[in-house]
């Protein structure tokens, strides 16, 4: 798992409060019991964390936490390098 | 002019028949009655906040009433939990303490409920850390900060909480909150508007930039709050919540539900004089017009729960107006501040008064104040030191006096 993996999963687990090795990429929002609420907190936390801005409209299209990594790697190489300023 | 106003022929006698609360002496009603007549205090040192930018904390005062033991995780679920903040944790599973042993909303209908409660401050933790974060580094705020701030949340998570669709509001009135929240939702319950009632008081203000906001007041103890002492210096400030559930007398007796205390009056001032200086008429007045509103005597007045913040001001003028009121009986009506056990909680501090006050009717003891050994002389009051006092008053007092001259007093009785 990548680096990108496994700081969302680590950002999932811990806003849910469960192991991080009960998330796998193939687990989905539903599963996970992750409601609206969550959803912003968690979109928030990522954001944050890599520095990127998610649009409104993909976070409703988000059904996996693969489709959050999937997401987060595009935004990130979207990037210039300069406005990459996290780790 | 005095204006006296007729009531409706018909009224509702409101009694309480749950309780909960989180606090710093408790976060149960049994754990709160424990502490609260073994005179153990919930004030104590904090530690220091990492938040703070200079090296020193600049703060003259080191000790609070916190909460102990409270992991909002334990109560609520990751959603909830991450879309409040601290004092609407307190709130709600103070409110689900009460409910449950009422089991209120078992035998009323949803849309029959109110829901008052007092919360004077809001969400302080989240408004300060994104603030904080706003302001130094033009970070973005988190998308959740409105609705944990606002001083609503509180009211609204209860409402959502326990699916309750009747009046639901928020009152802010500095450290009568709780106090006007209660009185209101007795008003609606004698009156018929709604059939039973959660009502109370939540706030958790102890962050880095309140406390330095009333450190530059200069009004809290260096120490701990001593009210009525001879050597008084100052508040100590708390958190916390406390709900009741109130409901018809009628209501409660044809359920055989255990009945705490019934309410008897609630009067309410405001002083028109200064916005931190109390002063002695208006809290005379809001007393009287609680002893007016319940029918009742200076002379079946057995016991004060007094606002006492340790201040030299309130307290003095907490004095002078007792003996405004009650003449030469002042001197005689033993008088405590359950402050000196769990600080001064703000909006919530009428809330954790009126649950100490109905206890003290429910056992027929007086809690003590804490901390004190020399009352000062020039307040000529009964004040309850060393030891809770037996005694069964016929009716109690709870006075709540706020910043701004704000004042409300309950009227408690035992049925």
């Amino acid at each position: 798992m990548d680096d990108i993996a496994t700081r969302c999963i680590d950002i999932i687990a811990k806003s849910k409060s469960i192991p991080a090795d009960t998330i796998t990429l193939a687990s989905t929002f539903d599963e996970l019991n992750i409601d609206s609420l969550d959803k912003i907190n968690i979109s928030f936390e990522v954001e944050e964390a890599f520095s990127i801005e998610i649009p409104d409209e993909a976070l409703s299209t988000l059904k996996t936490v693969g489709d959050m990594v999937e997401g987060v790697t595009r935004l990130r190489s979207a990037q210039p390098p300069s406005a990459i300023t996290t780790p | 002019m005095d204006k006296s106003i007729t009531k409706g022929e018909e009224v509702n006698r409101v009694v309480v028949t749950g309780l909960g609360c989180i606090t710093p002496i408790g976060n149960t009603v049994a754990d709160f009655q424990t502490a609260l007549f073994s005179g153990a205090t919930g004030i104590a040192p904090f530690p220091p906040f990492p938040e703070a930018p200079g090296e020193t904390q600049g703060l003259r005062f080191t000790q609070s009433a916190r909460v102990k033991d409270f992991d909002a995780s334990q109560h609520l679920d990751s959603g909830i939990a991450g879309a409040t903040d601290r004092t609407t944790h307190f709130a709600i599973v103070a409110a689900r303490q009460a409910a449950l042993e009422s089991q209120l909303t078992h035998h009323h209908a949803p849309e029959s409920i109110a829901i008052i409660v007092g919360c004077a401050c809001g969400g302080r933790q989240a408004e300060e850390t994104e603030t904080a974060k706003l302001y130094t580094r033009d970070a973005r705020v988190h998308p959740l900060t409105v609705i944990r701030t606002m001083a609503s949340a509180g009211a609204s998570n209860i409402s959502i909480d326990q699916k309750i669709t009747g009046p639901t509001l928020n009152i802010s009135t500095a450290c009568s909150s709780a106090t006007h929240a209660i009185g209101l939702a007795f008003q609606m319950v004698r009156s018929g508007m709604v059939s039973a009632a959660i009502a109370g008081g939540h706030e958790a203000p102890l962050t880095f930039g309140f406390l330095r906001a009333w450190d530059s007041m200069r009004v809290v103890s260096p120490t701990q709050c001593r009210p009525f002492s001879a050597d008084r210096d100052g508040m100590t400030i708390g958190e916390g919540a406390a709900m009741l559930t109130l409901e018809t007398l009628e209501s409660a007796q044809a359920r055989n539900a255990h009945i705490y205390a019934e309410i008897v009056g609630f009067g309410m001032s405001a002083d028109a004089s200064h916005i931190t200086q109390p002063f002695a008429e208006g809290a005379a007045n809001a007393m009287r017009h609680a002893l007016k509103d319940a029918n009742a005597t200076t002379e079946e007045v057995g016991y004060i729960s007094a606002h006492g913040t340790g201040t030299q001001a309130n307290d003095a003028t907490e004095a002078a107006a007792i003996h405004q009121v009650f003449g030469p009986r002042a001197a005689h009506i033993p008088v405590s501040s359950t402050k000196s056990l769990h600080g001064h909680s703000i909006g919530a501090s009428g809330a954790l008064e009126s649950l100490a006050t109905i206890l003290a009717l429910q056992e027929n003891l007086l809690p003590v104040n804490t901390g004190v050994t020399e009352i000062d002389p020039t307040l000529d009051l009964d004040i309850i030191l060393q030891n809770p006092r037996k005694a069964t008053p016929k009716l109690a007092l709870s006075n709540s006096l706020a910043f701004g001259g704000l004042n409300a007093v309950l009227a408690f009785r035992l049925i």
